[in-house]
């Protein structure tokens, strides 16, 4: 597997020199393979936006940062890098501004240069992608409803067609189908077409049944990495960090404690199947 | 905010110094009684009489001098060029000549003049915006205009929607470079590219901004509305001012300095 993100060593100051220097980023070693879907949590502050920015090629820091192959220390690989990156910013739906949806999801694809056909054949594609209807092509992006509205700003990015994918809680303020509409969309894109994708998110259910690998920081440091597995069977250690565990995790730990034979979990699917085995078990079930 | 951060004037600095601590009405009183001894300063001793109060201001904010500068740079650039131009275009004696250049005496005097009031006038702003907060300026604004109310003037609604401008500025600025980066992160960069590029890219930024603020605006009036708020009609303030004793020694001081200025210009 090749390495699309290696990031060594990066801190990041803001208003460095200044009385209000602020440490968003200290020393974070970080590494994304292709194919992967990795997530980042933490609690408010703890730097997860800056990290998302230096992949973005937004911000620069200290220290050795290469997307996609590109040194990031130089400034002409840093403008060029959105030609490669999609990132996909809280309300994302704030950054519409054309007259229709249409030409809304095409400007990044004009941007990049291709050919009409080419653009239009990338729109109606993204456009499918998020589940928006051709009714919708030559309507103000102003008159859709708040869920379709960050649907077209999905695909205004997926048009672009990246190589790797940052999501900045890509969920927030959608309900339940919305979300998981949009997270199945992410998670295809990365097992199919092998596009790695980072996220941060508050929702660790999402967290726990998306992620391959995930990154724990906080205060501008990586306190904890490993899979959803391994970081959220340590529920104490998150709780110390501020951060709670999903309702599996939860659940296996508080078994656990009443001395239950139950494996570590943290997913629905796998809650379910543990609770029957026990209970089955325990010959309450046949 | 790390583009926005260069951005210094008027912007109120904590602190717990003597100048702080002031009653706002007296800061806002103060305003014209400077303006008026640097503006009839005339001689030596009118200009330094002038200057003291500002100088002493500076000292009893407690501010690094570092964020005066900041803050005054541009305007240094403007006015050194102005003094350079007149020296060498306003007639009179020599004060050095080197063939065709011509720097006059009366030229550099004059420049000079035009830089040391414009200076005074600005720090002299920049200390009171720097001392006090924006919520303490505009409520100290309403009262002082409150005479005018009797004539229908306003008062209250003016003073709440230069409240509701200054708080709003941060909350664009955000939204602003939030923006930027996401359309930056489409191709759409403002700083770079042809005059073309940047114009297009510029009202990708634009459109939201202008969208975001009008929806800003919306959420504010019901808040507004949802807490019952119906203007100045019986309303009490949370903030008391009360003039106290350095608030009128500083008022005195400076209005002494300000009658002494323009007797010494009598005699000049």
């Amino acid at each position: 597997m090749s390495k699309i993100v290696e990031i060594k060593n990066l801190s990041v100051s803001y208003m460095p020199g200044t009385p209000l220097q602020r440490d968003a980023l200290r020393d974070v070693s970080f590494v994304v393979e292709k194919g992967e879907f990795r997530a980042i949590i933490g609690p408010q502050g703890s730097g997860k936006s800056t990290l998302l920015q230096v992949m973005a090629g937004l911000l620069q820091g200290e220290g050795r940062v290469t997307i996609c192959g590109q040194d990031m220390s130089n400034k002409k690989n840093r403008a060029g890098l959105w030609r490669r990156v999609g990132v996909i910013f809280q309300y994302p739906e704030r950054q519409l501004f054309e007259d229709t949806v249409f030409n809304d999801v095409a400007y990044g694809p004009i941007n990049l240069g291709l050919s009409e056909a080419e653009v239009q054949r990338r729109v109606k594609t993204a456009l499918q992608e998020v589940n928006l209807g051709e009714e919708v092509y030559h309507l103000s992006p102003f008159k859709l409803s708040g869920g379709q509205r960050r649907r077209a700003a999905v695909a205004g990015i997926l048009a672009m067609e990246p190589e790797v994918l940052l999501l900045d809680e890509p969920t927030a303020g959608l309900d339940p189908r919305g979300k998981r509409q949009l997270m199945d969309l992410f998670s295809n894109l990365c097992r199919k077409q092998q596009v790695p994708v980072v996220l941060v998110s508050h929702d660790m259910e999402e967290v726990a049944h998306r992620a391959d690998l995930v990154s724990v920081l906080y205060r501008g440091k990586i306190a904890m990495e490993g899979t959803p597995k391994e970081i959220f069977s340590r529920g104490k250690d998150l709780a110390s960090l501020g951060l709670s565990t999903p309702f599996a995790s939860q659940l296996s730990m508080a078994l656990q404690e009443k001395g239950l034979p139950v494996q570590n979990m943290t997913t629905l699917p796998e809650a379910v199947r543990e609770v029957e085995r026990l209970l089955r078990l325990k010959g309450k079930v046949q | 905010m790390s583009l926005f951060y260069n951005i210094t004037i008027g912007q109120y600095y904590p602190g717990d110094s003597l100048l702080h601590r002031m009653d706002p009405r007296a800061k806002i009183l103060a305003m014209p009684l400077v303006m008026a001894s640097v503006l009839l300063a005339g001689g030596p001793v009118g200009y330094l009489a002038a200057g003291i109060p500002v100088l002493l201001a500076l000292a009893l904010a407690g501010i690094p001098l570092g964020t005066y500068w900041r803050g005054m740079k541009l305007l240094w650039v403007v006015l050194l060029i102005s003094l350079v131009l007149q020296s060498l275009t306003y007639p009179g004696e020599a004060l050095w000549q080197w063939g065709m250049i011509h720097v006059s005496r009366e030229g550099f005097t004059l420049g000079m003049q035009l830089f040391y009031r414009l200076s005074l006038l600005i720090l002299s702003v920049m200390i009171v915006t720097m001392t006090t907060t924006p919520v303490n300026l505009t409520a100290a604004m309403e009262r002082l205009l409150q005479p005018f109310k009797r004539f229908g003037l306003p008062t209250h609604e003016l003073a709440m929607m230069m409240t509701i401008a200054l708080r709003f500025v941060p909350s664009l600025l955000e939204e602003a470079e939030a923006i930027i980066k996401a359309q930056q992160a489409r191709g759409g960069s403002i700083s770079t590219g042809s005059l073309n590029r940047r114009l297009q890219a510029s009202v990708a930024l634009l459109v939201p901004l202008l969208a975001g603020s009008l929806r800003r605006a919306d959420e504010l009036a019901v808040a507004m509305e949802a807490r019952c708020y119906r203007g100045d009609t019986g309303r009490t303030q949370l903030k008391q001012f009360k003039y106290r004793l350095p608030d009128i020694i500083v008022l005195g001081v400076l209005l002494t300095s300000a009658i002494a200025v323009a007797a010494t210009r009598g005699q000049a």
